[in-house]
């Protein structure tokens, strides 16, 4: 069973792991700032009382969150080079579709957030003279942002873990690293249990600083 | 932005009008027909897992609620394991290395004998991953029961096992009806996941047609109507299923 578990082939993989690595992070993160930034515009969008606007931003919502993020990424991955009319490489398309799927979901906790501030304050807002662009800004935002730290970083954490899945477009994530590794050097055990490790060992830490995080901005 | 959308290459309508699946000629194997096997199996891994994922997820659930602190730390590591490592590498675990461990028999019996290997692996491993999820759900429902109702439960002579079986059991699943609705849309979409051990589902289909005849985006819009389909589905049955079950007087859980 564990007798042949070789710890140098782990150690001889480092390098190549490492830049799977970086890849990784750099689509989480790209794709959750992305998200957040996005995700708000459609939020406003969609709890605004331009009926067009609403529309809008729930279709976007809806199909979204009703595609496997597979198909998203096969779909940018195809798509894109067609749109532009040259390659772009695979890296710039994945991270237009993590972008604009994480959005989706980014938008509902967002309008979690923003529906969780009472309507009163709004009202508060209006009656002192502030336009209701500057009430979003000042009262608004800043109260449902305080609420929703735990709950973005729940799903940042899910972020991270969907990140594998660019394995399907070969892009050379953290996971694909290890699969190339694993084929080459004929160690599937090894590489996919530290694979296993790696991820859990980060998830992990962000779940428990997520829990801490709720104790503290609890209002 | 120039693309020749080509809708024949589907559904080979030029030679069979309309007899795509009993065609006589070359089109008994046409596109169509990949993608409605497609379909059939992303059914069918998205069902079976969520046999699986519901007995095994109330099992767990069942054991975070218990007073046995041992049974609660075995429940709680499963959840966390199976929450913090990504779907896929957990497929790759299933598929690759875990019959590399099982003794001898076992492995060369799963490598050798299993039926379907795919699609069985495909199975256990979705269905192990969202039992995890459902766990999570089942306890905050039961969390949410107030105390009183135990209480009440123990005090007219119930032993632990009615309590769960008559009271708290049926009222938290009723309460989170609207959670697993989501999640089970939620086994729909990751049953995707299966390609990369070479399930043969929707999505696999979708990108096998894309390499054969390169209009991919027919393929992909079809695998797209068919995935809104299934959302659409869920939604509207789940609806009366939630009106049906809906606790007159309470206020039920929001999705996560």
């Amino acid at each position: 069973m564990f007798e042949q578990f070789d710890f140098h082939v782990i150690i001889n993989a480092m390098p190549i792991l490492w830049d799977g690595m970086l890849i990784t992070l750099l689509l989480a993160v790209v794709a959750i700032v992305g998200g957040i930034v996005i995700g708000t515009v459609l939020a406003l969008m969609r709890l605004s009382r331009f009926t067009p606007f609403s529309l809008v931003a729930g279709s976007y919502v809806n199909f979204f969150r009703s595609m496997p993020l597979i198909l998203v990424i096969f779909w940018f991955y195809f798509l894109v080079p067609m749109a532009t009319g040259q390659a772009l490489g695979g890296l710039s398309s994945v991270l237009i579709a993590f972008t604009l799927f994480e959005a989706a979901y980014y938008c509902e906790i967002i309008r979690a957030g923003i529906q969780s501030v009472t309507r009163n304050q709004i009202n508060a807002g209006l009656a002192v003279g502030l336009s209701y662009p500057q009430t979003m800004r000042y009262i608004v935002l800043p109260q449902a942002f305080r609420n929703m730290v735990p709950v973005f970083l729940t799903q940042a954490i899910v972020l991270f873990q969907d990140t594998s899945l660019v394995y399907v477009v070969g892009l050379k994530d953290f996971l694909t690293a290890a699969d190339l590794v694993a084929v080459r050097d004929n160690r599937v055990v090894e590489l996919f249990i530290t694979a296993a490790v790696v991820y859990l060992a980060i998830c992990l830490a962000g779940s428990l600083w997520v829990k801490k995080l709720q104790r503290k901005y609890a209002l | 932005m120039h693309y020749n959308w080509d809708w024949e290459i589907i559904f080979c309508t030029s030679e069979t009008e309309f007899l795509w699946l009993f065609a006589k000629n070359d089109c008994l194997q046409s596109y169509f027909y990949w993608i409605v096997t497609g379909f059939g199996w992303t059914i069918a891994v998205a069902c079976a897992s969520w046999v699986i994922a519901i007995t095994v997820g109330s099992i767990v659930g069942v054991a975070r609620t218990l007073d046995n602190r041992l049974l609660r730390g075995i429940a709680s590591t499963y959840v966390e394991l199976f929450r913090n490592i990504p779907l896929l590498v957990q497929m790759f675990l299933w598929f690759f290395v875990v019959p590399e461990l099982l003794p001898q028999d076992a492995g060369t019996w799963v490598k050798r004998e299993l039926p379907l290997p795919e699609f069985w692996t495909a199975v256990v491993c979705l269905g192990l991953y969202h039992a995890a999820r459902v766990a999570e759900y089942l306890r905050a429902g039961m969390g949410s029961i107030p105390q009183g109702q135990t209480y009440a439960g123990y005090a007219i002579g119930l032993t632990q096992l009615q309590l769960y079986r008559y009271i708290l059991l049926p009222v938290s699943y009723r309460i989170i009806v609207p959670p697993l609705t989501s999640d089970f849309m939620g086994i729909f979409k990751n049953s995707s996941v299966a390609l990369t051990i070479g399930v043969l589902e929707l999505t696999a289909q979708t990108r096998q047609i894309m390499e054969y005849t390169f209009n991919g985006f027919e393929a992909f819009t079809a695998a797209t109507v068919l995935y809104l389909l299934v959302t659409f589905t869920v939604v509207t049955v789940m609806r009366v299923v939630e009106r049906k079950v809906h606790i007159p007087g309470t206020i039920t859980l929001e999705e996560k």
